[in-house]
């Protein structure tokens, strides 16, 4: 009796969720619509789509190297297969082209495609499902006027079960909350204004954020920093690596220009960012400026004084006779290496973006793990085409294991007041041997250079 | 090996002098260097006759030719070689007129103790002064050979011909070159007329010759200037101001002086250099000499914002460039814009580098100058000492595209070298040296107004442009920075304007086309902001670029094809044929292209004087980032009689990819402290990744017509070419060099 | 101080600070000519050789990091006399105007090929994106390493590098 009571009870509890899973997880198919015409379109608001794609950074995950912008074919690595992004210009057939504007705004706030199919997480819906209506609105103007290009994007390489995109409902349910953005009373309007942009369009947590094995961004975590594509998202809240505390104005300089003179260029996946909000509204990079160094909150006496000591300690090399050996660590091989092949260029004397920072202001020998620098320092900061760039000369092929261990340890241990990396050994040789793959950005941006199509590029040999 | 002057064999000079006569000292001091259009001041001297090409400087034979008795052939010539190829076309002119292999022929180039004086190397006028003068001193010397073996045999000489070093009569007999040679018979005049060989005869000239210099540096054989290394020679290395115009106000130079390798520290006034036993060890004494040295503050840069406007209000003197016909009556369909371009710089890939030796009071200097002899003039003048004590050789460095800092750093090592004599010193300069010091490109701004009558005809053209002089070459130690740094400071000569036929701003800032009434103005600035000097092109860069945009814009206006509308103005037959092969070859038509392409189209005859060129091109505009990439380009080139065919092709591709880069990404930038563009990163140049898919030359065929110059032919055109393209896959003109993606995208808009 | 270098083949002391970027002790110490210096900063590419196999710009490589590894610069393609594959192609193709940054194109190039013999003109185009030319001889440079490709293709022994 008993056994039969609970046996129905499941039964009854399994329906009901099965029921109310399917209602959730089950959209309509919207009807095909003509593209619409760009005469038909405002051009005002086009221009305000252009800049919010610019925060959206939708550029990036949908072109393909060497592809036209826009047109999807980008492999995107997730723990779980590669996930190919589709293309999203206005071609009919294989973009967004029979789209209608409310196909596209379900998209960004439901992450679901025209046809009602789930759409995996790694287009950031989690994030963009904040975007307002109207803000959509100029996004889907945006979109559709751009150049239509047939391309149609390469199957997802996905094993089984996370090809079955059903599954995605029950992630939605466990993770996603649906926008959009309130506001949060008794902020200021600015404030609001970035944490809209920053959490919504810009999706700062999707690399800042750390992922749980679900692949979904930890809530308690929020922006305390992550890997992604082997290059370190660095922790943007009270645990920001950067030994002279960001604030408003400069962070807003620096995504705005791609570059401060106190805390060196992007680079790696964040160098297409600060290209892109260079093409931004300067209010909303102000905006998010401004949210983003509230989250990192008001630094402590102790970690001001660090980063005037930095700051000084900068200031002292840059104006000093140039150093041979300085002898200050015992670690002579690191030394050595770092005296004759770094300090020519990264001694301060010419600041950022054309000179190399100084390191005692780098966030890069401060962070949790030297794998920023390795990247940098074996492919180089490749030059943009045609437009003035930071640039670096790569150190592979000059490099080998030993050394650039020697020379991450020697730069801990001289520029940083952390406790040593424990794991460089292991980062460089898989660096080295090609198991962590690298992708390697072009450094447009650094300049208010607009962002070349696909900024990934092979590494400079 | 190094290129020095071959000491074992007696000079010209020597041999020469041995002779003693009153007329060949006279030979001698007849150089006078005056031949380029773009040299001001100096008036060539104007002999009875006019001899052809720079024989009409240095008429004596034995001055271009010397042939041994043991028949080893030597030829000289005052031009330099600098990576354009002219010491093979050289020898190919040589050796067709004497009838010799151009192996047997040992090629001398600009010395000043060997060589006639021909100048600069400039203005792609080798060809055309001494490829002409070397063309009939050697068909002469042939026919004088020819001479001396007819009189030896009693034959008349139209029964011998002259082959492979040799005279030869009917019955196969003959006579070696150097059995016939003797001083007297070479040292004569060169006659107006010679009995130049028929282009249907040519063993060599017309035909593709590989470079001569080509295996040497494919091979790591050390040929430049940078590659010297003589016994004893000591690294040096210049530390300059922060700003032009700062004068040293204090110096401890004890560390430096410590350093391991270091041998001195000179100081002469403001100027300040660094000497060592080892080039790394002269670099790091460099550095240090920097942090002790203090400075006042020099000159003031402009603001860098209202720059190039500034162009047109500053104090300005007036040279009517061009008037015919009644310019000023206004008409409906007109055409009015205002054009750019930046200072830009040559950028040689390798930074000058001159070494210079003082032993037994004369100064000799290895130089990759392009002119020896003015360089000589003006460093003499600088040491305070006589000419004779000042020996300049050229000696290949990095590609030069015009007055770099070449010129310079012969000047600071002749200076240098004054304080370790009997040292060789080798100066080479640092990276950010050659980018901030070298004298650039002028920044000019052009002005077009025209108007189209009725039937589509330009009806009215006035044209006006704002620019430096171009030309701030040596022959006045004042035009030498190390000079200018001495305590007795040498100031710079004052600019002067001056109208010539090749131009100067003014190069090519008269259209060629077929207009009624045009009125053409320089408007020349005295005042230079920035330093700036000769620039591969001159004025024909910025003048070709605005002509040939607006002949696009008034083509539309008139709805008619741009080709077609260049050859309803253009009346010269073989501008019309250039314009023609250029098109063909290119498959000109009015097809619609995929979206985002664009074709577009110039023509200019170098000078007005020298080579036609015309280009048609293919652009793609990324819509999205506003970068633009050449798809492919084909250019027609007539540069009358042809030397050497691929010589041309390579050049004028050179000259396109070169002016393609200035054209869309080249800007030198500053602020009010100096300055900003010192290296590729903050002046980027055009990498691999953005050069065309393909270009192809098409060179005339033009027997028996004079050479015209060839080298900066493509400078012009490009420019236009591409603005053109732009246009038409945009819709939007674009009139300020250089066109950076980000300004392509703001005139694409959204 | 004394460091032990392979250069061609060659293995020596050389008397230099270790400290000392590759390019100089090339230059000025063993009288090497094919190195060129173009900006002392890798932005250029003109003084690029191989290190084993692979391209690097000798002008910021100190000495120190050498030790033991083989360096391989234009002279060690081929001679004068006897030019190797890549400056047979370059020679060919007549590849230079003023021929500074050629040694160094040709050292990059010489890397590719020696991984990959056919690699393409794309391939080559991208690879060779470090490396500037300013006479823009470009063109001609892509046809003559496309060649030296096709020569070392029809010969494999030919193309290695001392």
């Amino acid at each position: 009796m008993t056994l039969l009571r609970i046996v129905l009870g499941l039964v009854v509890i399994l329906a009901i969720g099965t029921a109310a899973f399917i209602g959730y997880a089950w959209h309509s198919r919207l009807d095909p619509i003509d593209p619409p015409a760009k005469a038909s379109l405002d051009a005002k608001l086009l221009a305000r789509g252009a800049e919010l794609a610019a925060i959206g950074n939708c550029n990036v995950c949908h072109t393909a190297p060497n592809g036209e912008a826009f047109a999807g074919g980008l492999g995107i690595p997730t723990p779980f297969g590669t996930i190919y992004s589709t293309n999203i210009t206005p071609d009919p057939e294989t973009g967004i082209g029979r789209w209608s504007e409310e196909a596209f705004s379900r998209a960004m706030r439901k992450g679901v495609d025209r046809e009602g199919r789930h759409l995996y997480p790694a287009f950031p819906y989690d994030h963009f499902t904040l975007v307002s209506d109207e803000d959509n609105r100029a996004l889907y103007a945006f979109l559709m006027t751009r150049k239509s290009v047939s391309a149609k994007s390469p199957a997802n390489q996905l094993p089984f079960p996370f090809n079955v995109r059903m599954l995605l409902a029950g992630w939605k349910a466990l993770f996603f909350r649906e926008g959009p953005y309130l506001p949060e009373p008794g902020r200021p309007a600015e404030w609001n204004r970035g944490r809209y942009l920053a959490e919504g369009l810009g999706h700062c947590g999707a690399c800042h954020t750390p992922r749980n094995r679900l692949g979904a961004e930890i809530s308690d975590q929020h922006f305390a920093g992550a890997e992604i594509e082997n290059w370190t998202a660095y922790a943007i809240d009270s645990g920001s690596p950067a030994p002279l505390p960001w604030d408003a104005e400069s962070l807003a300089f620096y995504l705005r220009h791609g570059w401060h003179d106190r805390h060196g260029v992007s680079r790696g996946p964040m160098a297409p960012v600060t290209a892109n909000l260079g093409a931004a509204s300067e209010a909303d990079v102000k905006a998010i400026a401004a949210y983003v160094a509230e989250v990192m909150g008001r630094p402590s006496k102790e970690r001001l004084a660090q980063g005037e000591a930095a700051l000084a300690a900068a200031r002292q090399e840059r104006e000093a006779a140039p150093l041979r050996r300085t002898g200050e660590t015992g670690n002579g091989a690191g030394e050595a290496i770092f005296v004759s092949a770094c300090q020519g260029c990264h001694d301060g004397r010419r600041p950022p973006p054309f000179g190399g920072l100084n390191l005692h202001l780098s966030t890069a020998v401060n962070a949790p793990n030297a794998q920023n620098i390795i990247n940098v320092t074996l492919y180089g900061l490749p030059a943009a085409r045609g437009e003035p760039s930071a640039m670096m000369p790569a150190y592979r092929g000059v490099l080998n294991e030993n050394q650039l261990v020697a020379l991450l340890d020697y730069m801990r241990e001289r520029f940083s007041r952390q406790p040593a990396w424990t794991d460089t050994r292991e980062r460089v040789s898989s660096t080295l041997r090609g198991e962590r793959k690298v992708p390697v950005y072009r450094m447009d941006g650094t300049t208010h250079a607009p962002p070349e199509t696909s900024m990934r590029t092979a590494p400079w040999p | 090996m190094m290129t020095r002057p071959d000491r074992k064999r007696p000079t010209r000079r020597s041999v020469i002098a041995g002779g003693g006569s009153i007329v060949v000292s006279f030979a001698l001091l007849s150089q006078a260097f005056a031949q380029e259009g773009e040299v001001q001041g100096a008036a060539p001297p104007q002999p009875k006759p006019k001899l052809p090409g720079s024989l009409a400087d240095d008429p004596w034979l034995d001055a271009w030719i010397r042939i041994d008795a043991d028949g080893a052939i030597s030829v000289f010539t005052g031009k330099a070689e600098l990576g354009q190829g002219v010491k093979t076309a050289i020898l190919q002119i040589a050796a067709e007129e004497l009838e010799v292999d151009p192996t047997a022929i040992r090629l001398v180039t600009a010395d000043t103790g060997q060589t006639p004086n021909e100048g600069y190397t400039a203005g792609s006028q080798s060809i055309q002064n001494s490829g002409t003068a070397i063309r009939h001193a050697a068909a002469q010397v042939r026919e004088l050979l020819i001479g001396q073996a007819a009189a030896q045999w009693q034959i008349p000489a139209d029964q011998l011909r002259a082959e492979n070093g040799k005279v030869i009569r009917s019955d196969g007999q003959t006579l070696d070159y150097g059995s016939l040679v003797s001083t007297e018979i070479m040292h004569v005049e060169a006659r107006p007329q010679s009995r130049l060989k028929t282009p249907g005869s040519f063993r060599i000239m017309g035909k593709p010759m590989k470079r001569v210099d080509i295996p040497a540096k494919v091979t790591g054989t050390p040929i430049y200037v940078q590659d010297m290394r003589l016994p004893g020679m000591v690294h040096a290395r210049v530390v300059r101001p922060p700003r032009p115009g700062a004068t040293l106000t204090a110096l401890d130079p004890s560390a430096v002086e410590r350093f391991p390798g270091v041998v001195a520290v000179v100081r002469n006034g403001s100027f300040l250099a660094v000497v060592a036993e080892r080039e790394f060890q002269a670099i790091q004494a460099m550095r240090l000499l920097e942090t002790a040295a203090q400075w006042s503050e020099g000159m003031k840069f402009p603001n860098p914002s209202e720059f190039i406007q500034s162009l047109k209000t500053r104090p300005a003197q007036q040279g009517v460039v061009a008037e015919r016909g009644q310019p000023g009556a206004a008409s409906a369909q007109s055409f009015q814009a205002t054009f750019t371009r930046p200072y830009q710089i040559h950028g040689s890939i390798g930074p000058s580098c001159a070494v210079a030796l003082l032993e037994s009071g004369t100064t000799r200097i290895w130089s990759h100058t392009q002119g020896v002899f003015p360089d000589r003039a003006a460093i003499a003048e600088m040491l305070g000492v006589p000419a004779e004590q000042v020996h300049v050789v050229h000696v290949e460095g990095s590609g030069c595209y015009g007055h770099n800092g070449a010129d310079d750093a012969a000047a600071d090592a002749a200076l240098i070298a004054q304080a370790v004599p009997g040292r060789p010193v080798r100066l080479q300069w640092m990276r950010e040296q050659e980018h901030v010091w070298e004298p650039y490109g002028p920044a000019m701004l052009t002005e077009v107004r025209a108007s189209l009558d009725q039937s589509g005809r330009i009806a009215e053209w006035n044209y006006d442009l704002w620019s430096n002089t171009h030309s701030t070459r040596p022959g006045p130690a004042g035009s030498l920075i190390a000079a200018q740094s001495l305590p007795a400071a040498f100031k710079a000569p004052p600019a002067k304007l001056s109208i010539s036929p090749s131009g100067n701003g003014d190069r090519n800032a008269v259209p060629l086309y077929t207009i009624p009434n045009m009125r053409v103005i320089w408007h020349f600035l005295p005042e230079m902001p920035l330093r700036v000097s000769a620039l591969r092109a001159l004025g024909a860069y910025a003048n070709v670029f605005a002509i040939e945009s607006a002949m696009d814009e008034l083509a539309l206006t008139a709805n008619a094809d741009p080709v077609e509308f260049r050859l309803r103005h253009m009346d010269d037959p073989r501008g019309r044929a250039v314009i023609e092969a250029a098109a063909d070859g290119f498959g000109w038509s009015r097809d619609r292209l995929p979206d985002d392409r664009g074709r577009g189209f110039a023509f200019a005859r170098y000078k007005n004087l020298a080579a036609y060129l015309a280009m048609a091109l293919e652009i793609e505009v990324e819509r999205e980032t506003g970068r633009c990439r050449i798809l492919r380009v084909v250019a027609a080139i007539d540069s009358g009689e042809i030397v050497n065919p691929d010589g041309i092709r390579n050049q004028t591709e050179g000259g396109i990819i070169q002016a393609a880069s200035w054209t869309l990404y080249e800007t030198v930038t500053f602020d009010e402290s100096g300055i900003t563009s010192t290296d590729w990163s903050s002046y980027p140049i055009m990498r691999f990744g953005s050069v065309p898919a393909s270009i192809d030359v098409r060179v005339m065929e033009r027997p028996g017509e004079p050479f015209l110059g060839t080298g900066e032919a493509a400078q012009g055109p490009t420019p236009a070419a591409i603005a053109n393209a732009i246009r038409h896959a945009t819709g939007r003109r674009l009139y300020d060099i250089p066109f950076r993606a980000e300004k392509v995208k703001a005139a694409i808009g959204v | 101080m004394a460091v032990t270098l392979t250069v061609n083949g060659r293995t020596q002391q050389v008397e230099a600070d270790p400290e000392t970027p590759l390019l100089y002790v090339l230059r000025d110490h063993l009288e090497l000519n094919g190195a060129k210096y173009g900006c002392g900063i890798g932005q250029c590419g003109s003084c690029t050789v191989m290190v084993d196999g692979e391209a690097v710009l000798s002008c910021v490589t100190p000495v120190l990091l050498l030790e033991g590894r083989r360096v391989t610069t234009v002279e060690g393609l081929g001679t004068l006399e006897k030019p190797g594959p890549m400056q047979q192609a370059f020679i060919e193709e007549q590849a230079a105007q003023c021929g500074y940054c050629i040694p160094g194109m040709m050292m990059r190039a010489q890397a590719l090929l020696q991984a990959d013999p056919s690699a393409n003109e794309a391939a080559i185009r991208a690879h060779l994106e470090p490396n500037l030319c300013r006479c823009g001889t470009h063109m001609r440079i892509i046809k003559a390493v496309m060649r030296a490709g096709e020569i070392m293709r029809q010969n494999p022994q030919s193309g290695g590098a001392s």
